[in-house]
């Protein structure tokens, strides 16, 4: 006890790091199925069913399956930076996770030790750090494609480093006007100042910076229709063709933490972060999570009685119990105000998700020239005009 | 021991590591991979002297926009092993004597000079000196105006420079 009181940063961070990197694995995990079954729909099918009620167990039958495979590696291949790559894409993609704000920082049940729960590193530049780790997170991609010694995976390489290079420009300029309205580097205070309720996001006024944001960041995480460093009607698989079993998995895990993060971004950037998009007197609103958990836990339970048989009935009724209890315990007075934050920041990253998978199951592949064009002649100028015009407005509102 | 002094030994020992393999090394990429890797760690010095934005923009231009048009000039080249000559009898006889008594001197004034002592005493002793956002910003873009908008000038020239020379040949 004396030494969790002495070490308290150490401590509590370390505890933090655990269950962010247990609740990130199973949440990506679950975004595959998620991304499945949502793209199996728009499709008109059904996607994952056999493995689990609802292939609720598939991501757990494909991690099996992954750890399982044999594991090649090329003979020509540069190994030390072979094997460097996927440990680089991955960690690099989940230590950006570690700067989000969940919920609010201070207030009843936000700290622990003096150190705030919903948040591990909590920097006044905090949107520059997230920035320093994306930005090298192109060496993962381009050491793949270099150090596999093969035509395709050079090639996937070199359109994704080309491809993450043009747009990471719109990206980082698409976000300045929200800066200049913010007046802070930091995560807190830029979801601070969004302060009040759904008319005071920034979205409103930054809806040019919002939409070259949303283009530029499906670009920055190769995602379709940008998916052209993997695209495989002409390259194969691009630059994972030769990576096999697991470090294939890692990439993966890599670009489904890329999405989690770049969701968390907008919505901390345009969407006012961890706050309710209701003004602070409707205090019915903070009954939603619980509500929301026990709706959907009636409706498992309706959905087990009609619908399934067997074994798949049986892990259904767990869901439907876990999903009631967790929702009571929502609704009890003391987890109130502590649910609300992360109630309201993992809704709105789940809507960008939705997006996210949306727009892929709608849209084609650009061509190369296509892509690099409408991000150096569209995107590029209008993010630029986006943010001159802001600072103007800005200015003459300050002066006036 | 403190947290910080550990991390300022670790980060130098890497940054002199890394500046020891870019040499060594024979394949351009590793070459490039080390470079980042002294880029990184000279970051996490940075931010060990309360110099959090200097830290991020460090990484941020340093690894994240100069490395990554290195290693894709390096990929688009397909630049192999690099060739080597046997080593110059000069550089063996004269610039192995010199380059240590540089260290030397080099060393001695550091020690010599306040910064050094300040080290001396523990990185942590320099990091109640943290430089703000706002500050820094006040000093670029109010005291230093003119020698800051005359570099951005400066690099634009130098790049239509190349952009020029590299159309000429056609």
């Amino acid at each position: 006890m004396e030494f969790i009181t002495q070490h308290a940063v150490l401590v509590v961070s370390l505890v933090k790091i655990v269950v962010l990197l247990f609740v990130l694995m199973t949440s990506l995990a679950y975004l595959t199925w998620f991304e499945r079954k949502v793209v199996a729909h728009i499709q008109s099918r059904w996607g994952p069913y056999y493995v689990g009620a609802h292939g609720l167990l598939q991501p757990l039958a494909d991690g099996i399956k992954f750890l399982f495979k044999e594991d090649v590696t090329p003979p020509t291949a540069d190994r030390l930076v072979y094997l460097l790559a996927p440990f680089l894409a991955l960690s690099l993609a989940m230590t950006t996770l570690a700067l989000i704000p969940f919920g609010p920082l201070t207030g009843p049940h936000a700290t622990v030790f003096g150190q705030p729960i919903l948040v591990i590193a909590n920097s006044n530049v905090g949107l520059l750090f997230l920035f320093a780790i994306t930005s090298i997170g192109v060496y993962g991609v381009a050491l793949a494609g270099w150090s596999s010694n093969s035509k395709y995976p050079l090639l996937g390489g070199l359109r994704s480093s080309a491809q993450m290079i043009s747009y990471e420009v719109s990206l980082t300029l698409s976000i300045v006007g929200v800066l200049l309205l913010a007046g802070s580097f930091s995560f807190n205070g830029i979801i601070e100042s969004q302060k009040g309720g759904v008319i005071h996001w920034h979205v409103w006024p930054q809806i040019l910076g919002f939409l070259c944001y949303i283009t530029a960041a499906i670009a920055e995480t190769n995602r379709v229709p940008f998916d052209l460093p993997e695209a495989e009607t002409e390259l194969v698989a691009g630059f994972h063709t030769e990576y096999s079993s697991f470090k294939f998995a890692m990439f993966f895990m890599a670009e489904y933490a890329n999405m989690i993060t770049v969701s968390c971004l907008a919505t901390i950037l345009f969407f006012g972060g961890w706050q309710s998009p209701f003004p602070e007197s409707w205090t019915w609103q903070l009954y939603l999570p619980g509500a929301g958990l026990v709706l959907l836990g009636l409706y498992c339970a309706y959905d087990t009685a009609m619908h399934m048989r067997g074994l798949a009935r049986v892990q259904l009724a767990v869901v439907t119990t876990l999903a009631l209890i967790a929702g009571l315990i929502c609704l009890s007075h003391s987890a109130l105000p502590i649910v609300q934050g992360p109630f309201w920041f993992l809704t709105k990253v789940i809507l960008f998700l939705f997006v996210y998978v949306w727009i892929r199951g709608t849209l084609p592949r650009f061509r190369y020239d296509q892509l690099m064009s409408f991000g150096w002649k569209l995107l590029l100028p209008v993010s630029l005009a986006n943010l001159v015009g802001t600072a103007l407005v800005i200015l003459l509102v300050k002066r006036g | 021991m403190s947290v910080p002094f550990i991390l300022f030994f670790t980060c130098s020992a890497i940054a002199v590591l890394g500046a020891l393999l870019l040499i060594i090394a024979r394949e351009p990429i590793h070459s490039a991979l080390a470079l980042i890797l002294v880029m990184v760690s000279l970051a996490v010095l940075y931010l060990l002297l309360g110099a959090e934005f200097i830290a991020a923009v460090q990484i941020i231009v340093y690894a994240g926009a100069v490395m990554v048009l290195f290693v894709f000039v390096i990929m688009l080249l397909n630049a192999g092993v690099e060739q080597r000559t046997n080593y110059s009898k000069l550089a063996k006889f004269a610039g192995v004597p010199l380059g240590l008594f540089l260290l030397l001197e080099v060393g001695h004034w550091m020690w010599r000079s306040a910064i050094g002592s300040t080290i001396a005493n523990g990185p942590g002793a320099l990091s109640q000196t943290s430089i703000s956002t706002p500050d820094l910003s006040k000093l670029l873009f109010h005291d230093y105006l003119f020698p800051f908008e005359a570099t951005s000038i400066l690099i634009l020239i130098a790049i239509l420079g190349a952009l020029v020379l590299a159309k000429r040949g056609e």
